[in-house]
């Protein structure tokens, strides 16, 4: 693992693609649900039986186009099909037909910031965005004893867009922050549900050194990582990477350009990445332009329609509530990391209680704590928007403190239906909680300081925080008192005697 | 009444008017493709069962009372091209030998829409390659005037079957002059659409950008009245053009007076048969008798038609053909080990090496070639360019003539075995037809004279894109000036 001190600069580019929520395929329309039993969900035209022809489908095209503009790329106004040809069982043309030298988008920028600032902002360059279609999947039947291998091409044909980033990224760690600010802004889009264990995401990382020497930088060749299955794996894998390329450095010194580009497959379990083997052919894709698909021009208002569809983007939306509520940048990042509903869930019930702060502490602290103990999403939380709003805003107005609080909501949750303000109210006199009146509040604590000379002469002595020691008693004493406002009158009358 | 006399557009009428039942005319044509199809090979599949049941149930709405589509009662031959639900449909390529497809082309669903009666399906060279029909690999057709002689290709079958008067229509694809050339070389009319004037969903693709489905019949108005019903927009063609088809058999009975028709001076250079020459040039005269007037006009690209098309259309066509690889369906290799690759790898040489014809692997072997790293600017990049300038010429001349006239051939049918020695004297049998794919424009191809030795002469006809009401009706004109079109082969038992 390189540290702050590694003698070199870790230089990351990663190659990202992205399967889109549509409900069909790209050029048919057969439907892309996950799961299905192997090749039901395939027609002539995926399976590419003879005679058969690609008709684009729009929407997938829409969902891409939006894709592009979130990354700040340029959308070309002309853009074709091209084949990429190879053969393999698992791709039924013996082409995929995708984007060559004219992708719908380029040149675009995705920046990432760390709210706790363990590495700089950094702006990563796009290279480029294209569309292109799936291929089946080979499964090769080991078990069986026949060495079988056999084709599902139900996801043959599925829209993917990939996403070609600039070598900008400096660590591991940063390439993880990068790809999860990239998986959120996608989610928030509508544009993928990126899914990793469906596949939905799958990154490959090309990684290398920049070691300085002497007379400048020397560069170590040019490691492609494939398979890895989660952002986790993928930090690991750049970390490993990295280290491996530092000591192969040291032993060999071969710089970029004295060895082929060596693809590696990162084992998770082993948690090392290992050479694949070397194709026997340089790829040659034969790369030419689909004439079986027509060109797709791209109008001004194909560009504002995908534009008016894509709702504010992570970065807006963090600054956005920043603003709005008053809270800092790591409470806003924390909220919208979750996601689009669990902001508008914060925003309601923000704006209920009129403040931001404890609506935040609130949602950080109960409300997303126990939806990761029970899983579930924002949309079935037992307590809505509503009835958390009734709640907190009783503890701000000081009806009660949040211990007590924290009962309520427990309660809520026990429920088996959905909360609502009224059950709030409920609760609440259940519990027997009543206002306490100040003159109630002086007697009590004055009865208490008669009982509690060691207190009395600690908090005259100085030590203010001995008063804390009269909050139990007052408590049992009165279980509706506010155990703050016990510590302040207590010491109000001490002072004041 | 004999329906095997009939014109299709008599067919069609006789069988409205009930004068004659569906299922006579499909007997007819069934019997008499069972007495002569030995000596012709233009089928490789015939439907008796589907076609009899088919035409049986037309007899049956049209006695009810029922509306009849506009093609009722007539059958047509499809060439193997074209897929056919649940019947057999190989490209004449022993890699689809078996294969049924689940679905038909949306030409031949519109013939059956039409309530026309599929009689079968015809032979070609495989996977539409080639000029002559010897490349099929269920044998050669024979040309119905003189069996000893090629029908031309690759829509070979089709024309031999309505020459040998076995069908009154049939179905043809056009990549580079497959119904233009053999419609000349076997006495009929075939017309070759503008490119998207016809879906080519369910046509088993060679070249793409090229490929175009058309009628082929004894007459332009036969052709005309199939067109109606095969052309047209459809949503599953991203190609397909959407303007609206013409009522092309409405609009033939105009004079030509006052057209112009064009006339290209490298179309009578050497190479072109004397006699054949002698056809295409009386043919102008009974234009011009008819009103018409010559005019001289250059296509100066033209030249580079038959290089230009040799790398467009193999280079699509190795790309187009990668998917017949073992895996899936069709031909596969039961040798797929032992050699010096992977088992898939050997799996994948071996099924196509044992499935495809050499004509075929020639073509891919270019195809791949061309498009290969460091070769693309210089064959297929510098191919389209050359394409680009051909259109050009057509859309400059097109300012100047309505039509182009000139041959189809540069010979009447030749000798069966006589260029299949030497592929490249194969690939100038479309020199007069390439440029017309290339630049996708519309021709139309009909007989224009006999030689000597009574072989059918063609001429052919091109007009601008959507032309198709245009060349039809120039035809249909001279067929009513002439008689070429009617008359019959004797090479055949009656």
């Amino acid at each position: 693992m390189p540290t702050a001190a590694a003698p070199y600069t870790t230089v990351i580019g990663l190659e990202v693609h992205v399967q889109l929520l549509t409900h069909t395929k790209l050029f048919c329309g057969c439907p892309t649900d996950f799961g299905a039993p192997p090749n039901t969900q395939v027609c002539p035209v995926c399976l590419g039986l003879p005679g058969s022809l690609p008709v684009l489908n729009r929407r997938a095209f829409e969902l891409a186009l939006r894709a592009g503009l979130a990354l700040e790329c340029r959308i070309a106004p002309f853009t074709k099909w091209d084949r990429k040809n190879y053969f393999y069982p698992d791709l039924p043309k013996g082409y995929q037909i995708s984007q060559f030298d004219l992708p719908f988008a380029t040149d675009g920028s995705l920046e990432v910031v760390d709210p706790r600032g363990a590495f700089p902002p950094r702006r990563v360059g796009i290279i480029r965005v294209h569309l292109e279609e799936d291929a089946g999947k080979s499964m090769h039947d080991e078990a069986a004893g026949t060495g079988d291998s056999r084709i599902d091409l139900n996801r043959a044909g599925t829209p993917l867009v990939e996403i070609v980033s600039q070598p900008d990224l400096r660590s591991p760690q940063e390439a993880r922050a990068w790809l999860t600010e990239l998986r959120l802004l996608l989610v928030y889009l509508g544009v993928s549900d990126c899914n990793m264990q469906e596949g939905s995401l799958r990154v490959d990382a090309n990684v290398n050194l920049h070691v300085p020497r002497g007379d400048g930088i020397a560069k170590t060749p040019i490691v492609e990582i494939k398979n890895m299955n989660s952002f986790r794996s993928v930090e690991r894998a750049l970390a490993y990477e990295a280290a491996r390329q530092w000591e192969e450095w040291q032993e060999t010194g071969i710089e970029i350009g004295k060895a082929p580009k060596q693809t590696r497959g990162w084992d998770d379990a082993a948690g090392v990445t290992r050479a694949q083997r070397h194709k026997e052919e340089s790829s040659d894709y034969r790369y030419f332009p689909d004439p079986d698909l027509v060109p797709v021009t791209v109008s001004d208002a194909d560009v504002a329609a995908a534009r008016g569809a894509m709702g504010e983007p992570p970065t807006a939306l963090r600054r956005a509530l920043e603003a709005r509520w008053g809270i800092s940048a790591y409470d806003a990042d924390v909220i919208v990391n979750q996601g689009r509903d669990v902001v508008a869930y914060y925003e309601t019930v923000a704006g209920m209680v009129g403040a931001g702060k404890p609506a935040s502490n609130w949602l950080q602290q109960d409300v997303l704590r126990t939806l990761n103990d029970r899983g579930g999403t924002i949309a079935e939380f037992p307590v809505g928007p509503e009835a958390l709003a009734d709640l907190v805003g009783r503890v701000a107005r000081g009806e009660f403190d949040t211990a007590r609080g924290r009962e309520i909501f427990a309660g809520l949750l026990t429920l088996g239906r959905p909360a609502t303000p009224a059950d709030v109210g409920t609760a609440v006199a259940a519990l027997g909680i009543t206002a306490v009146s100040d003159d109630d509040l002086v007697e009590l604590v004055r009865d208490l300081l008669a009982a509690n000379p060691k207190i009395v002469a600690d908090v005259k002595g100085g030590k203010e925080q001995a008063a804390a020691g009269l909050i139990g008693q007052a408590r049992k004493k009165n279980p509706n008192v506010n155990p703050a406002k016990v510590r302040e009158t207590a010491i109000a009358l001490i002072r004041g005697s | 009444m004999q329906p095997c006399e009939l014109s299709s557009t008599d067919i069609v009428a006789a069988v409205r008017r009930g004068e004659v039942s569906a299922e006579r005319v499909a007997t007819a044509f069934l019997d008499r493709i069972a007495r002569v199809d030995g000596s012709i090979n233009a089928f490789l599949a015939v439907d008796r069962e589907g076609a009899l049941a088919t035409a049986a149930a037309i007899d049956r709405r049209r006695r009810a009372g029922e509306p009849l589509g506009p093609l009722a009662g007539l059958p047509v031959a499809v060439k193997d091209v074209l897929c056919t639900r649940d019947l057999p449909t190989t490209c004449a390529s022993k890699m689809l030998a078996g294969f049924r497809p689940p679905y038909d082309a949306e030409v031949v669903a519109r013939l059956r829409r039409a309530d026309a009666v599929i009689l079968g399906k015809t032979n070609m060279d495989e996977f539409a390659m080639g000029g002559s029909n010897e490349n099929s690999a269920f044998g050669a057709v024979h040309n119905p005037w003189d069996l000893d002689r090629a029908p031309g290709g690759s829509s070979g079958g089709s024309a031999a079957a309505i020459a040998a008067d076995m069908a009154p229509a049939a179905l043809g694809s056009d990549t580079g002059g497959s119904i233009r050339q053999p419609a000349g070389l076997c006495g009929i009319t075939g017309l070759k659409p503008t490119y998207g004037r016809v879906s080519r969903r369910g046509l088993i693709a060679f070249a793409s950008s090229l490929d175009q489905v058309g009628p082929m019949c004894r007459s332009a108005a036969d052709c005309a009245l199939v067109m109606e019903t095969i052309a047209g927009h459809d949503p599953g063609d991203s190609t397909a053009l959407s303007a609206p088809v013409p009522a092309y058999s409405q609009l033939l009975e105009q004079p030509l007076t006052g057209l112009r028709i064009g006339r290209v001076a490298d179309h009578f250079g050497a190479g072109l048969e004397p006699e054949v020459a002698r056809g295409v040039e009386e043919a102008f005269a009974v234009f011009k008798a008819a009103g018409a007037t010559i005019h001289d006009v250059e296509l100066p690209h033209a030249r580079y038609g038959v290089p230009t098309y040799y790398l467009v259309a193999p280079c699509e066509a190795a790309s187009n053909l990668a998917r017949y690889d073992g895996a899936h369906y069709g031909h596969r290799s039961t040798v797929t080990a032992g050699g010096f690759d992977s088992p898939l790898v050997e799996m994948y040489c071996r099924s196509r090496a044992e499935g495809f014809g050499s004509e075929v692997k020639r073509r891919i072997m270019l195809g791949t070639y061309a498009l290969s790293a460091g070769y693309y600017d210089a064959y297929y990049a510098r191919a389209l360019r050359v394409r680009r300038l051909i259109r050009q010429d057509y859309l400059d001349a097109f300012e100047k003539v309505d039509v182009i006239g000139g041959p189809v051939s540069a010979t009447a049918a030749f000798r069966l075995g006589e260029k299949t020695g030497d592929p490249l004297a194969m690939y100038l049998v479309d020199l007069y037809t390439v440029a017309t794919n290339l630049a996708g424009m519309a021709g139309i191809s009909f007989p224009c004279g006999f030689t000597r030795g009574g072989l059918p002469i063609g001429f052919q006809l091109q007009g601008p894109a959507l032309s198709e009401a245009l060349l039809l009706r120039v035809a249909d004109r001279f067929q009513h000036l002439t008689d070429w079109h009617q008359r019959r082969t004797a090479a055949l038992p009656a």
